[in-house]
């Protein structure tokens, strides 16, 4: 099914969904595995998978640090693949691949979508490659049905959104201010007149990222837009008391 | 310059990889850069306003002593150390310094590997009166100590950066993090030909003042084009900034010297274009040669000279390379450190250890040509800077007698 037929038939039950982040390998994919089930078994609609990359010039700290230590713990591409590929087969929720466009270029476009495909990915967050630079990539996208997940910034024009909009599936990753991830951000008038301009470009559902950290956050959303991101939250809460505590932590946040 | 293909393409390599809440902030350059280009009396001010603080046209020296000495080519120094700050890369500095006037933007932020671009970046932002970060590996602001002092003293904040390889790379990453926080008020003055368009485009055009002056020079001291030039590249500011006028001089051979390091076969080296370590990627905003892995993840680098200490390389030379029309080759740390003490001894001129990489090719060449022709070295800056790693370096007794003296009396508060 498609990624956003899936989305859809989720919000006929739910107010808003909860979508979630995890660096692959970081700190390793036994606790990667533990998180996911987790994170599922409490009710998280999708779930956005990076794969680690030594240059990640969107991320903030928290971020920066799970890349270089995936990265250095010997965490590969093919065991991001192989690994996305149990996890489809174990959880009944959609899952993405979210990384920089050299991990995918290197690989080669075509073999990575292929595996993509196979691993039972629905679609791709790539920060650093806008649809200007991604010619080959979207027709990809169309031939793996994979759905390419377009970024909207507050800095994005009406014009910019709609063309973007026009290049994207899926839903529409709203990044809610400037900056990098994980600094939080208060939903403030700015903010909500921001989703306004955002829900009036696309009929796309509207995920809203970028320093969501308890369920306020995540009430003030609802209407407004049709998923939360909790990002490097989750992170800091493994880092500090382990993935025994992603569970509750979901829980409460509706 | 190589042919454009699609908006901000050299051949196969450049384009703009950059996050969307960067997309109008480039909109906004690209219109006010295009419209600078297009305006014959913002070249004629930023030609006045280097010629008045800063000294150009720097000379171009005839090395005699080393022309005798190799017995060959006659030997010219293009003298981009005496630019104000020691180094070539104050043409860009300045240059984008009248851009931000004219965006109005009220902040400053740049990365920098050996100091230098970072120093011309503070001198500018103190001059046209701007607020001013500048991002640093770690392991450079231990390298490059000097300079950090005078930036800080001239009011720019300096902040090391801690992860990654914590060098040039990885201040660059940091420089793009502050700069999608605060964009709205800020410009991010890229220190050299590379990142996503239009930096290699401008950043060029504002260094091509070098290649021009250069041509004029030549002709007058030797009365035609020379042989070969040489050029250090580490992004390849300065090197572009030669080359650029002599592209289409099909006589003229352009020669590109990496940092070897500790040579190809160790691995620890910056070697992109003159070697085979290096594949296609895409990272920092623009697809060239990389040096990384085959998952795509950037490598470690190696060289005594900060300012070369880098993954990526031009996109513009990439493609310079690609087409034959620059050649590459390589210079060892030992080499390099040989080829400054030769120039120091014969022409009492200090070339930063960066620069003194074009000096070992053009060494190694000198003997193969005939005095009738020339050959010109592109001295990006000088070796002032480098006192401490170069001190170290010759192991020199006096020095170290110095530093330990010194320290003593700082440690016992004096």
């Amino acid at each position: 099914m498609q990624l956003e037929q899936q989305l859809r038939d989720r919000l006929e039950k739910k107010d808003i969904l909860l979508m979630t982040h995890i660096v692959l390998g970081y700190p390793s994919f036994d606790t990667n595995r533990a998180v996911i089930r987790q994170m599922v078994e409490n009710g998280v609609d999708c779930i956005e998978m990076q794969i680690p990359f030594s240059e990640p010039m969107a991320d903030g700290p928290v971020i920066v640090k799970a890349n270089q230590e995936a990265i250095k713990n010997g965490t590969k591409v093919a065991d991001c693949l192989a690994f996305a590929a149990e996890m489809t087969a174990s959880h009944d929720i959609p899952f993405l691949f979210m990384t920089y466009y050299n991990i995918i270029f290197k690989y080669g476009e075509k073999a990575f979508f292929e595996k993509a495909h196979a691993c039972g990915i629905k679609g791709f967050i790539v920060p650093d490659l806008p649809p200007e630079e991604g010619e080959s990539f979207l027709q990809l996208t169309a031939e793996y049905e994979i759905a390419p997940l377009l970024i909207f910034a507050p800095t994005s024009t009406d014009e910019r959104m709609r063309v973007l909009a026009s290049h994207g599936r899926g839903f529409i990753y709203c990044v809610a201010r400037r900056g990098v991830t994980g600094t939080k951000s208060v939903i403030g008038q700015d903010v909500l007149d921001y989703l306004k301009r955002c829900r009036e470009a696309t009929s796309m559902p509207l995920a809203v990222g970028f320093g969501i950290q308890d369920r306020d956050d995540v009430s003030a959303l609802i209407g407004m837009a049709d998923m939360a991101v909790i990002g490097s939250q989750t992170i800091r809460l493994v880092d500090e008391k382990g993935a025994g505590a992603v569970g509750p932590f979901i829980a409460g946040l509706r | 310059m190589g042919t454009k293909d699609k908006q901000g393409f050299f051949g196969n390599w450049g384009g703009a990889y950059i996050p969307e809440v960067l997309h109008q902030t480039f909109e906004e350059l690209n219109a006010e850069f295009t419209k600078c280009k297009n305006d014959p009396a913002f070249w004629q001010d930023y030609v006045e306003l280097m010629s008045t603080y800063s000294c150009r046209p720097t000379p171009l020296t005839h090395a005699e002593n080393l022309s005798r000495h190799f017995g060959g080519a006659q030997i010219y120094i293009k003298r981009e150390d005496l630019n104000h700050t020691g180094a070539h890369k104050a043409n860009n500095v300045m240059g984008q310094g009248l851009l931000v006037k004219r965006m109005g933007k009220k902040r400053v932020i740049a990365e920098t590997g050996a100091g230098q671009h970072g120093m011309a970046t503070a001198t500018m932002a103190a001059k046209f009166g701007l607020e001013c970060t500048i991002y640093m590996g770690e392991e450079d602001v231990r390298r490059q100590r000097p300079n950090v002092f005078w930036m800080e003293k001239m009011g720019a904040t300096v902040v090391p950066v801690t992860d990654g390889s914590r060098t040039l790379k990885d201040a660059i990453n940091e420089a793009f993090r502050d700069w999608v926080t605060n964009v709205d008020e800020t410009h991010y003055v890229f220190g050299t030909v590379c990142g996503p368009h239009p930096f290699p485009e401008m950043v060029a055009w504002f260094q091509s003042i070098i290649g021009l002056e250069a041509a004029e020079q030549i002709i007058k001291y030797h009365g035609k084009m020379p042989a070969r030039i040489f050029a250090c590249v580490g992004g390849g500011s300065n090197a572009m900034g030669i080359f650029k006028r002599f592209i289409p001089e099909s006589g003229v051979e352009l020669v590109g010297v990496e940092a070897g390091g500790h040579g190809i076969a160790t691995g620890l080296h910056a070697v992109r274009l003159s070697g085979t370590d290096a594949s296609p990627g895409v990272a920092q905003g623009y697809k060239t040669m990389f040096l990384q892995d085959d998952d795509g993840q950037m490598k470690e680098t190696h060289s005594v000279a900060a300012g070369l200490d880098y993954v990526g390389v031009s996109p513009i030379l990439s493609d310079l390379w690609e087409k034959g029309r620059v050649r590459f080759e390589s210079a060892t740390d030992s080499e390099v450190m040989a080829a400054l003490d030769l120039t120091m001894k014969k022409e009492g001129i200090i070339p930063a250890l960066e620069s003194t990489h074009a000096f070992v090719q053009a060494f190694k060449e000198a003997p193969q040509l005939t005095p009738a022709d020339a050959i010109i070295i592109n001295m990006s800056g000088r070796g002032d800077k480098d006192i401490f790693t170069i001190a170290h370096a010759f192991n020199d007794p006096s020095w170290k007698e110095f530093i330990i003296k010194r320290g003593l009396e700082y440690s016992q508060g004096k």
